[in-house]
């Protein structure tokens, strides 16, 4: 479970979160929505160790990791895997060697095993017969397959989505929400998305959380958060269009 | 008195970036003693920095002496001593310009590189994807880079000193007519091991000023197309000027 306690953080003299409490269920995809700028990267940031809090705690199932440095921080990091927005695959790497190198950096894997396990997670994310390709050879919706397919292939605790699908046309941004949830539901890990993809994000989430000036406003079931009766947070959820609760709640109950 | 505040913060700011450059070269060499040893990485780098900066180096190096044969010649024949011709040639390019100008040509080729892939991964968010997977960036892509620099460059210099004299020869010789053995007898008689031994040790501290400069500079790049330019242009600056203030230092140690 991830649980961040008094989370304070400030950026070039602008305080981004302010003494943010949020706990992250464990085993179930959970999104944190918000406005542009609210610091949704730096709260996911935070969770990994990439940036340290200015106060508060990031705990990481009873381990406080905010402090942590070194091989201490790598210890708690082999449980985690990261999506970046921009999927952030090695440019001087083919995809095969991106999806491999977690393999063999960290579980010193060598020949066929490497091979195999590589191609089984290209397949899954739909990249096979792609490994030889570079990452500038590829389109973005393929760019973050194969992100996805380097983020998974270590068999991750915990999985961070640093707003998945932004910049992709609507078809491939569900086919990339449609392969978070299923990789999820396969093999159980607890999953941390950032999106903006609203209504979408109710359909696909367990809990969605709604970032708003620094802190938590609300955290709740997917069905229940469009029943808000917050105003800033209806006029947020709402500005794309009314969401069609009788559909979120039908993929709600799909998904349970 | 705003302006006293304003030195005030300047200097605490140049402090402070001091100190951060200390910490980065500190925590990279430590780094660099720990499993696993990224030999191949290594290797690499030492491809990079020092086989592909090869003939830009060749051709600083023989225009270099050519150049010094050229204008050393007529200058020694005012004197009649147009005999130590070699040694003048083979002092300059050993002790000075050897380590110096391929080390410049090193900022220009390799350092400014260096600066520009470590900012790209930076801005694309690699270094972080690399953290992601417990990989220390300092030990994957900064530690070999230095080890690298610190080999290659020495190497480049010889060579560049070897070339050069060549080039000396070329022109106070082959082209002028000056006397061959009196050329090479002059250079032996001349320079000592200590010359040798001072241009390898500077061009080991250039070596290494050149990929902690360009490294760091890359590493706390901007999020921005524009901090990159800022950060490539600050690195090759402060690279070239600080070889040549610490040549100084260096120089006057040595001599």
């Amino acid at each position: 479970m991830i649980k961040l306690v008094g989370l304070e953080k400030s950026l070039g003299g602008q305080q981004v979160l302010r003494g943010l409490d949020l706990t992250i269920p464990e085993g179930q995809l959970t999104t944190v929505i918000g406005k542009s700028g609210s610091g949704k990267s730096v709260l996911l940031k935070h969770m990994i160790g990439l940036m340290r809090p200015d106060r508060g705690e990031v705990w990481i199932d009873g381990t406080e990791i905010a402090h942590l440095k070194g091989q201490a921080l790598n210890d708690v990091r082999k449980r985690f895997a990261m999506l970046f927005q921009s999927a952030a695959l090695f440019d001087s790497f083919t995809v095969f060697e991106n999806v491999a190198f977690p393999l063999r950096e960290k579980l010193k894997l060598k020949g066929a095993e490497v091979t195999s396990r590589v191609e089984e997670k290209l397949e899954q994310v739909g990249l096979a017969g792609m490994g030889h390709k570079f990452p500038a050879e590829l389109s973005g919706g393929m760019k973050k397959r194969a992100g996805l397919a380097r983020a998974l292939v270590m068999d991750p605790e915990i999985v961070l989505f640093d707003e998945p699908t932004t910049g992709l046309d609507p078809l491939l941004a569900k086919s990339i929400h449609d392969l978070i949830v299923a990789t999820q539901q396969k093999f159980g890990f607890t999953a941390v998305m950032v999106s903006h993809e609203i209504p979408e994000v109710f359909a696909i989430s367990d809990w969605v959380a709604m970032l708003l000036n620094g802190t938590i406003a609300t955290m709740a079931r997917a069905a229940e958060f469009v029943r808000t009766t917050d105003e800033e947070i209806q006029e947020f959820i709402t500005a794309g269009g009314t969401i069609s609760l009788d559909g979120v709640m039908a993929k709600t109950r799909e998904r349970s | 008195m705003p302006w006293i505040a304003r030195i005030g913060r300047i200097t605490l700011h140049y402090i402070e970036e001091m100190g951060r450059m200390l910490l980065f070269l500190v925590s990279s060499f430590a780094w660099l003693t720990r499993p696993p040893l990224r030999f191949f990485q290594m290797i690499k780098q030492l491809h990079f920095i020092g086989y592909k900066s090869t003939f830009v180096v060749v051709l600083t190096a023989v225009f270099t002496g050519m150049v010094l044969g050229l204008q050393g010649y007529y200058t020694l024949r005012k004197f009649g001593s147009e005999a130590v011709l070699g040694s003048a040639v083979a002092l300059s390019i050993i002790r000075e310009l050897g380590p110096v100008l391929a080390a410049l040509m090193v900022t220009a080729r390799a350092g400014s590189a260096m600066t520009a892939e470590i900012g790209i991964m930076r801005i694309t968010e690699q270094i972080d994807a690399l953290e992601t997977m417990a990989i220390n960036p300092l030990q994957y892509l900064i530690a070999p880079k230095l080890v690298a620099s610190v080999i290659g460059v020495p190497l480049l210099v010889a060579l560049f000193d070897v070339v050069g004299i060549y080039g000396g020869y070329l022109v106070g010789v082959n082209l002028l007519g000056g006397n061959a053995g009196a050329y090479w007898s002059s250079i032996e008689s001349a320079v000592e091991w200590k010359d040798v031994y001072g241009g390898i040790w500077k061009s080991v501290s250039f070596g290494l000023l050149i990929s902690w400069i360009c490294c760091y500079k890359g590493f706390y790049t901007r999020q921005s197309a524009e901090g990159l330019g800022t950060a490539t242009t600050e690195a090759v600056v402060l690279s070239s000027v600080m070889v040549l203030v610490w040549d100084y230092f260096l120089t006057s140690v040595l001599l």
